[in-house]
């Protein structure tokens, strides 16, 4: 493992001329892009980490002229507030991002799906979205964008649950395969990334994909952008280089009694601090779309695992037999151990039925809630059971 | 019923008829009704020409679609975890006892309603809430006061 | 091909095969639940998980497609410690009272939980904490969502088989359930009772209303005489429900078990149904004429059969602007309720008052048809209890009848007589049939100009059928139809039935007359059928009652001895002032929710 220390960046929110970078993209092929793109290392910055270029490589070789590219700025992840951050203050960057993207893939539409949350900031984005159309109109770019919105679904993050809402449907996820690449929104080949991916995306066209690679691990490619929150004198958005320790990271944002931080949101990994100092922030350790959590040990960590599977309780799109009965059965369990209704060894078969959500559920929430429940009950196990 | 069948005629126009219109119309309905009523829901499905039990279905899957009656102004108390941690409770609280209303209740001018929902993002400034789309955060019980008097007297 | 391996076997299939069709074809069992070979796939229950070497979760067989070179493996620790969690998650759902249960030793969950999760379950129960539904508002059928395991087999079925939707899946997460539109009593929604939605539950949460009970108490009342009617579909799939294959015909036994348990007069929907052709297929040369020779525009064409009291319902939800285009006939079960409280209880001389009237139909529909106002023309409600083809079977059952060995047995007389033309009645097509093979001789003095009588064209499981008839060499009074060409329809299942309504809608139906079934296959398919139905079993049954059919003697409807005689005494003439008064009625609309 390679550990590269702290190291604070300025890429996704740095100034630049955005028509200057159009141009540039304008002028490589689609091929050339996606080459940068592989070059660069690039992988999703939403969270499930896959490789950009790979993703555009595959949508670009499919043969239906209609793709689509698809921006999931349905950031609902507990614990992540940057996609927001980054539409309030480079949306131009964000649908610059999503036209290159357009330009390798070979799609002339793409679509943002933004949360019904961040409907607040709508206005300001139509605003934002008119002249952006007319500069690439200007340049000869024949790409839109159009905004769909979501109404209060975390699963609609989920790629193929946000298709179906676009479609105007219950937020369920799909089946896999057939994966977006071939059949995403409107079943035609689909390019779907997150906001901050788009962005860096564009910031690799602008700088070079050398220069971003003198940031980050050779798994962990590139620096991203963090969401700081809970016991921590400084929260707020943070752009740091992938590959430091947990601890480097305590160290920095921490308030000196740093009992566990939650790495991913809700649906991400719970480290204690005995374990700082080995967690690599990125792929190769705790993979994270940007959500970190700081616990101090004023905080009960059965109150973070009940909150969390709260969270999943209500948000699981409940078609699925493991999300939706498991959810509940994780709930009602830790409840149960907490008030001593049920035997402390009860924990075992609820790590049990986590590892089933894992392996069985159908899509990426119900196989991530596994994640939080063991990690908690696994290093917090007295304060779950006492 | 009048008025709502022409607003959904105007919307269909607007947004069209397949059924990828449906969260556009029903988004815009929220917005101007503060949620729908079944008689909405089966205007839509009318004009979308899908059955009004899917539309149900779907509106009942978004929580910001209610389906059931709210107030002018819907509050929205965050109730995931920076924001309970960071003093969410005294929120709820002082929301409870300026409306005079329970979590799930409305006020019976019908200008208020309080619920709770899930994380917002807007934790690094916590507790925080949305009334209708507006974030208010970094709340504390004196802000709230000042913040739902604004809205009182609009 | 691709070629891929399940449990180390080699197996070969067509591109888009499923690993779980895959795994069949080598006779290997994987257990499915919210699989249904009617409907499309789903993925979301998870019981028919199997493992793929390298891959790190494991797979929903229905819902992955076999790639090259797969290698598979349906019975590993990981996968039955996956199975079983699954299994005991659904049952901690579900309130498991199953020696109360209708479905008790009928039920797919419970056969599952048989296999893979029997012993002591692990989760807590849910069902306490659940404020559960049961919906008693149909008369068709009960909704209890505590039952209720959400592999939406249900809503799969109203959508894509019925096109009504009057079911959804609503709310998320733990508060998911299948809903009618907001909620609303199944009752007062777009439903139209087809059944076909029980037909495919799994579980316990879709059942038939059943008035067995009633039946018996009735049965031993000295006071009353219960006359029973069968449907035509009835006879080629009881035998499914007492042990027989699809596709036996047990109507002699059916007969003779009707007598055993007591009835006191065992008769025939088919002689109604026979009356019904007499009936329709006069109105429908009435309505020719006054649209073609009289020029009266207010003539509704294409007419559509009435017999389906689930495409009625649709219709009055749904286009009720073509409710002048549904024959006024009633359904033959209708009208021979109608008749039990007046004709024959005039010929037995039995007071109408203490006449029980149940019938025995393939249909949950049925139920509701009854129970309709309209259906009160003898002055009582026409028919008392409708009983489903399953219902009869647990009757059979709870009397201990050997049925297997039991002789055969022949219908009463008075309204027990009936032709072929009737028995068709119970596949999809049979009506159009029967009514071809009747008007065609009417008009042209000549028998249909098929071999056998045997109208193809008409016959099997495509979703909409077209023929057309050229009428040549007409009788007399039939003059005006000379040359004509006499275009039909058929459709069945609520879906194709929608097709054509669409294109009635838009002016772009060519048809004089259209036969409808709401379900799938006709009445053979009926709601209130014996399960499980797949299109193997639907076309078994059709050929039943096509075979049926060719064994009768008579097979034409205006043949029909009793059809003669009740003409006759008693209603004179088809379409009749009597007639109208017991054998027509009239439709309402309804709302579109």
């Amino acid at each position: 493992m390679e550990n590269k220390g702290l190291t604070k960046v300025d890429l996704i929110f740095e100034k630049i001329d955005s028509k200057k970078v159009m141009v540039k993209a304008f002028a490589m092929s689609s091929a050339e892009i996606i080459q940068s793109m592989l070059d660069s290392g690039l992988k999703g910055r939403g969270g499930a980490g896959f490789p950009t270029g790979l993703k555009w490589k595959y949508t670009a070789a499919e043969k239906n002229p209609d793709k689509y590219i698809v921006c999931n700025a349905d950031e609902g992840e507990p614990g992540t507030f940057k996609d927001r951050e980054i539409l309030d203050r480079v949306s131009n960057k964000v649908h610059g991002g999503m036209a290159i993207a357009g330009k390798a893939i070979g799609a002339k539409k793409g679509f943002v799906y933004l949360r019904g949350e961040y409907r607040y900031l709508l206005p300001k984005l139509m605003i934002e979205l008119d002249s952006f159309h007319k500069m690439i109109h200007e340049i000869g770019f024949d790409f839109s964008i159009e905004y769909r919105m979501g109404s209060g679904a975390y699963i609609c993050g989920e790629e193929s649950a946000l298709f179906e809402s676009i479609e105007g449907k219950r937020g369920e996820p799909r089946n896999k395969p057939p994966y977006p690449t071939t059949s995403g929104v409107f079943e035609k080949p689909t390019s779907i990334n997150n906001v901050e991916t788009l962005v860096t995306a564009m910031m690799i066209i602008h700088h070079g994909a050398q220069n971003f690679i003198q940031y980050g691990t050779k798994d962990s490619r590139g620096s991203k952008v963090f969401s700081v929150s809970g016991d921590t004198p400084t929260p707020g958005i943070f752009e740091l280089a992938l590959g430091m320790t947990v601890q480097q990271f305590v160290n920095e944002f921490g308030d000196g009694d740093t009992k566990a931080v939650q790495v991913g949101g809700a649906s991400g990994f719970c480290v204690p601090r005995k374990k700082f100092a080995e967690t690599i922030i990125g792929f190769e350790g705790v993979p994270t779309g940007g959500s970190m959590k700081l616990f101090n040990s004023s905080r009960s960590m059965y109150n973070v695992l009940h909150n969390y599977l709260d969270f999943f309780t209500e948000e699981s799109c409940g078609q699925c037999t493991p999300c939706r009965v498991g959810c509940q059965q994780l709930l009602k369990g830790v409840e149960k151990v907490k008030k001593g209704e049920a035997k402390s060894t009860y924990l075992t078969e609820l790590v049990k039925l986590a590892d089933t959500m894992k392996i069985a559920a159908k899509c990426g929430l119900g196989q991530s809630v596994g994640n939080a429940f063991k990690s908690i009950v696994g290093n917090f196990k007295e304060e779950i059971i006492y | 019923m009048y008025q709502i069948g022409n607003l959904v005629k105007e919307l269909s126009d607007k947004h069209g008829h397949a059924r990828e219109s449906l969260m556009p119309i029903l988004q815009a309905i929220v917005q101007k009704h503060n949620y729908l009523t079944d008689e909405a829901m089966v205007e839509v499905a009318r004009e979308l020409d899908i059955s009004a039990a899917e539309v149900y279905g779907t509106a009942s899957f978004y929580t910001f679609l209610d389906t059931q009656m709210k107030g002018k102004y819907v509050i929205r108390v965050c109730k995931t975890i920076t924001c309970s941690m960071k003093g969410k409770g005294d929120i709820i609280q002082t929301l409870e006892e300026i409306l005079k209303i329970k979590v799930g209740e409305t006020t019976t001018d019908r200008q208020f309603s309080l619920i709770e929902t899930n994380c917002i993002g807007w934790c690094h400034k916590a507790p925080a809430i949305l009334i209708n789309e507006m974030p208010y955060t970094e709340l504390t019980p004196e802000k709230v006061n000042e913040i739902i008097k604004d809205y009182m007297h609009k | 091909m691709i070629n891929l391996f399940i449990n180390d076997q080699k197996v070969s299939v067509i591109e888009g095969t499923t690993v779980l069709a895959a795994a069949k074809k080598l006779k290997i069992n994987i257990p499915t639940l919210c699989n249904h070979d009617d409907l499309c796939v789903a993925g979301n229950c998870r019981v028919c998980l199997v493992e793929q070497k390298g891959a790190r979760t494991l797979m929903a067989s229905c819902a992955t497609p076999a790639s090259e070179g797969m290698e598979i493996h349906t019975n590993t620790l990981k996968v039955r410690n996956a199975r079983k969690h699954i299994v005991e998650l659904l049952l901690s759902e579900h309130r498991s009272d199953c020696t109360k249960c209708y479905k008790n030793q009928n039920c797919e969950l419970q056969s599952l939980a048989n296999d893979y999760a029997f012993g002591d379950h692990v989760f807590l129960d849910l069902v306490e904490d659940k404020k559960y539904n049961i919906d008693r508002s149909s008369p068709s059928f009960i909704k209890d969502d505590s039952k209720c395991i959400r592999c939406q087999r249900c809503v799969r079925t109203c959508s894509e088989l019925q096109y009504i939707s009057a079911i959804s899946v609503a709310n998320k997460g733990a508060h998911q359930k299948i809903s009618s539109f907001h909620d609303r009593p199944m009752s007062q929604v777009v439903c139209t009772n087809c059944g076909q939605c029980v037909n495919r539950c799994p579980t316990g949460a879709l059942v038939e209303k059943t008035y067995i009970d009633q039946v018996w108490d009735a049965i031993y009342d000295p006071d009353k005489h219960v006359v029973v009617q069968t449907a035509p579909a009835v006879r080629v799939a009881l035998g499914e429900d007492l042990g027989y294959d699809p596709g036996e015909r047990v109507t002699g036994k059916m007969v003779n078990a009707l007598r055993q348990l007591g009835f006191n007069s065992v008769l025939d929907t088919d002689f109604s149904a026979d009356l019904t052709i007499m009936e329709e297929g006069t109105e429908l040369l009435v309505r020719l004429k006054k649209a073609l020779v009289d020029g009266d525009k207010n003539i509704s064409l294409p007419m559509f059969t009435s017999c389906s009291p689930g495409w009625i319902k649709f219709v009055e939800h749904k286009y009720p602007e073509f409710l002048p285009n549904l024959s006024t006939c009633k359904s033959p079960q209708q009208m021979f309720g109608a008749l039990a409280k007046t004709y024959y209880a005039k010929k037995r001389k039995i007071d109408p008052s203490k006449i029980v009237s149940v019938s025995i139909m393939p249909c949950t529909a049925k139920k509701f048809e009854a129970d309709r106002p309209e259906m009160r023309s003898s002055g009582y409600k026409d028919v008392d209890y409708v009983l489903t083809t399953r219902e009869l079977a647990v009757m059979i059952k709870q009397a201990g009848i050997d049925f297997r060995n039991i002789e055969e047995a022949n219908y009463d007389s008075i309204m027990g007589d009936s032709t072929g033309a009737a028995v068709i009645f119970g596949a999809t097509g049979g009506v159009m049939e029967a009514a071809l093979r009747t008007a065609y001789e009417i008009v042209t003095g000549r028998e249909v100009p098929f071999g056998n009588l045997n109208i193809t064209p008409v016959r099997g499981m495509d979703g909409v059928k077209e023929a057309t008839i050229k009428i040549e060499g007409c009788v007399d009074a039939w003059k005006f139809l000379e040359g004509a060409e006499l275009k039909v329809a058929i459709a069945h299942g609520l879906v194709n039935a929608n097709k054509i309504m669409k294109m009635t809608r838009e002016g772009k139906a060519p048809y004089h007359f259209v036969e409808i079934m709401a379900c799938p296959g006709g009445c053979i398919g009926g709601g209130g059928q014996p399960i499980p139905t797949n299109l193997e079993i639907r076309k078994k049954r059709m050929k039943a009652i096509y075979l049926e059919d060719e064994h009768k003697v008579l097979r034409k409807s205006h043949e029909n001895p009793d059809v003669i005689a009740i003409y006759k005494e008693f209603l004179d003439q088809p379409n009749s002032h009597k007639s109208h008064e017991l054998l027509h009625t009239h439709y309402v609309e309804r709302d579109n929710y």
